[in-house]
């Protein structure tokens, strides 16, 4: 059975750099609009970040395609605050471009950065524990898996002759059995997966070496100091305007 | 060099389990001796093979008792001194890249990253691999999957090969294929090789000694394989083992077709996002008191039809009518209840059929469902419990029962609503003799009493035991003319009741 399968876009100019220091570039621009909680730091970021869209490589509408699910998340989180709290519109508004300026370039990031390269790249470079990155990048390969089994938990229902009907009590127990059966054939094949590897050596106590080498080159420091400037740019302005007041206090 | 495996009085009990997997194990195993380790299901064959791979770890994964040691070393020290090749390659590849995934256990050894690529391409090489180092791990067939696995052993170069049945999860294709692989991997190797397999035929010749474990016994027969099998043939085939050739033949004449109770007329179903059609303008019938075995490669569609045949996958195109009874609606949109009453569905992987806590209600549940009275259901229960021979864990937890007991179970479950139509996928996967035997038995009984039984299969004793017709696909198409074993049966012919 094929499947659609996300890939990263390779050959982008984004793709070129260092996985972990692209990471690092966002968790930069995360950090830096955490600190503030106004309208102008949270613009300046995201008008910075459209700019540099084009040298990205990655074109607007692929983003639209792949980040569709975050603009519904921003929007959602502006209407709920705007009906349910006792904020401003201007609030509402900051708090939803803050979410957006903050997430796009996590979402550049992943739309550029193969699974493997960033698991090479956090041991080698970010000092992250090679059981956890490598543990999670092999997670990862069977989650396409779950869909399939889900599928078929449910035409084993049928066969059963079960449905719920129009009972919601009826369905959400169904619900809750048939994720119990997911729950069962996903640590059953994750424990196949953990001997597996660990038949190969992976748990041994000896230091790995990498086959695939991931380097830093001077383009990945000006890739984080850009992200500094930016975000401390940002700020200055929102100070400059008088705006910029602190997220915690 | 002395002995390669001991074990002395050893015994393993797997956590939270009462009874030991294993117990009282004397074994040794000699330098470069090429061993199959053969017994009944439960006997405990990859319990052993784990704690020899060093994947065991007393307390934390289970008690052990006694002493089994790899190269003079306790067997938990030794771990990733062997190489292991699983029995589902798709569960034991770890790396989304060809290159990659064999350069995974060389990093994992330290293996200098200079010297890694060149070690890979030599794996790749001998296991007969040719995709660039790129290519997605995902791309590859089951056989090809279970070859980039053996390179994966081929690249760490171990003293000792532990394999756990490297065949049951492929087609006839792909396990004739990997057999090839490891045959010449093994004629130039001076590797010690100790082999699970179930069905042991096509293994022999790569093997000088079998040993038979018997359940909680320790061994039961040691020696040549061609010694053992003359020697101890009889008791082990009683054991419920495969022994060479004993596979039993056809088990009663083909039968002429009954009446039709389900028809395709170009049926075709594809998936969303797959680039061609699963099933392709098939046209089948099964018949009321006919056996139809479905075959080819994985791949070839023969699931997706039999899903088709019982109503849980609607077609893309074409057409799937049941002819005996039922409602008026397209067979695709029959409700759950209204289908279990005239079809039993037995999937592959039997947990994802269980809802119920316990055995009892497990086999409650079709019934109940298409409304059988509550004193017929527990009389249905209790008939079903004694003929597949469920009765002592009628109270049980459905999860917790053995593999051959869940396989009674679900075709139990199936039974239960006294369906006119059968459907069972893979139905003898990772069965012993014995449970073979019962079910091929039960199948026969069900042909007999006048239901079609659909089994989609790759196991050629059972369609040699039980087809009373056979489907070939290939790519989502019937190759060949769904060649009649036997007797030719067709619409025409009177019903046979």
């Amino acid at each position: 059975m094929m499947r659609v399968v996300l890939a990263p876009l390779s050959g982008t100019p984004l793709s070129r750099f260092n996985p972990a220091a692209k990471l690092g570039a966002a968790f930069v621009v995360m950090v830096g609009l955490l600190v503030t909680a106004d309208l102008v730091s949270a613009s300046a970021v995201i008008v910075a970040e459209i700019l540099v869209l084009p040298a990205s490589g990655v074109r607007m509408r692929t983003l639209v395609v792949r980040a569709w699910p975050l603009v519904l998340g921003a929007a959602g989180l502006a209407v709920a605050n705007l009906v349910a709290s006792a904020a401003s519109s201007a609030e509402v508004a900051a708090l939803s471009l803050r979410l957006v300026a903050i997430a796009l370039p996590g979402v550049l990031v992943f739309l550029t950065t193969d699974a493997v390269d960033l698991a090479d790249s956090l041991v080698q470079q970010a000092r992250c524990p090679a059981r956890f990155a490598y543990g999670a990048l092999a997670a990862l390969r069977l989650l396409p898996l779950i869909s399939d089994d889900w599928a078929t938990i449910q035409r084993a229902r049928r066969a059963r002759g079960i449905d719920a009907g129009r009972s919601p009590v009826a369905k959400s127990r169904l619900f809750v059995s048939g994720v119990y059966a997911l729950l069962v054939a996903a640590i059953r094949r994750a424990v196949r997966l953990a001997a597996a590897m660990d038949s190969r050596g992976f748990d041994s106590r000896r230091p790995r070496t990498c086959a695939r080498r991931q380097s830093v080159t001077r383009r990945d420091w000006y890739l984080l100091a850009a992200a500094v400037v930016v975000v401390g740019g940002a700020n200055a302005l929102a100070a400059v305007a008088g705006t910029w007041h602190p997220l915690v206090g | 060099m002395g002995a390669v495996v001991e074990a002395a009085g050893w015994g393993w009990r797997h956590a939270g389990r009462r009874a030991w997997a294993l117990r009282g194990l004397d074994l040794v195993i000699e330098d470069g001796e090429r061993v199959l380790l053969l017994g009944p299901s439960g006997a405990g064959k990859s319990t052993l093979l784990s704690a020899i791979a060093g994947l065991l770890a007393a307390p934390e994964s289970g008690d052990d008792e006694g002493r089994l040691t790899v190269a003079g070393r306790p067997a938990e020290e030794a771990r990733g001194r062997a190489g292991v090749v699983f029995q589902d390659p798709s569960s034991s590849i770890v790396m989304g890249r060809v290159g990659d995934e064999v350069a995974f256990g060389l990093e994992n050894r330290s293996v200098p990253a200079a010297d890694i690529w060149s070690r890979v391409s030599a794996a790749l090489g001998a296991v007969g691999l040719r995709h660039p180092l790129s290519h997605p791990t995902g791309w590859l067939s089951g056989g090809e999957q279970q070859r980039l696995a053996i390179a994966d052993v081929v690249a760490l170069a171990p003293d000792l090969w532990l394999l756990d049945e490297p065949t049951a999860n492929l087609d006839p294709a792909g396990a004739a294929m990997v057999r090839d692989t490891l045959r010449e991997l093994l004629v130039s190797s001076s590797a010690t090789l100790l082999m699970v397999e179930h069905r042991v035929g096509p293994l022999l010749d790569m093997v000088d000694r079998v040993v038979v474990l018997e359940p909680g016994a320790g061994v039961m027969a040691d020696g040549a394989p061609a010694e053992v099998f003359a020697r101890d043939g009889a008791a082990l085939r009683a054991a419920g083992i495969w022994v060479p050739g004993g596979a039993p033949g056809r088990l009663a004449p083909p039968r002429p077709a009954g009446r039709p109770v389900v028809a395709t007329r170009a049926l075709t179903v594809a998936y969303p996002g797959s680039s061609g059609p699963a099933v392709d303008s098939v046209d089948v019938t099964a018949y009321a008191g006919q056996v139809l075995a479905v075959t080819g490669s994985n791949g070839s569609g023969k699931t997706t039809l039999a899903l088709a045949l019982a109503s849980l996958l609607a077609p893309s195109t074409g057409e799937v009518r049941f002819l005996a009874g039922g409602p008026e609606r397209p067979y695709a949109r029959w409700r759950p209840r209204e289908l279990v009453k005239l079809v039993g569905s037995v999937f592959q992987d039997p947990e994802h059929q269980f809802v119920a806590a316990s055995v009892e209600a497990e086999l409650a549940v079709g019934p109940f469902r298409s409304g059988v009275a509550g004193a017929e259901v527990r009389r249905r229960v209790g008939e079903l419990l004694d003929l597949l021979d469920l009765a002592h864990v009628a109270r049980v937890n459905p999860f917790t029962l053995s593999g051959g007991e869940k396989r009674r179970l679900s075709v139990a479950c199936a039974l239960a609503t006294d369906p006119v139509l059968l459907v069972l996928d893979e139905p003898t996967f990772a069965q012993d003799l014995r449970a073979w035997e019962t079910l091929v038995a039960l199948l026969a009984d069900q042909r007999d009493a006048g239901r079609a039984v659909v089994v989609v299969t790759h196991d050629d004793a059972l369609v040699r035991a039980l087809a009373d017709r056979r489907l070939e696909m290939e790519r989502g198409k019937v190759t060949g003319p769904g060649a009649r074993v036997g007797t030719e049966g067709s619409d025409e012919t009177a019903p046979a009741r």
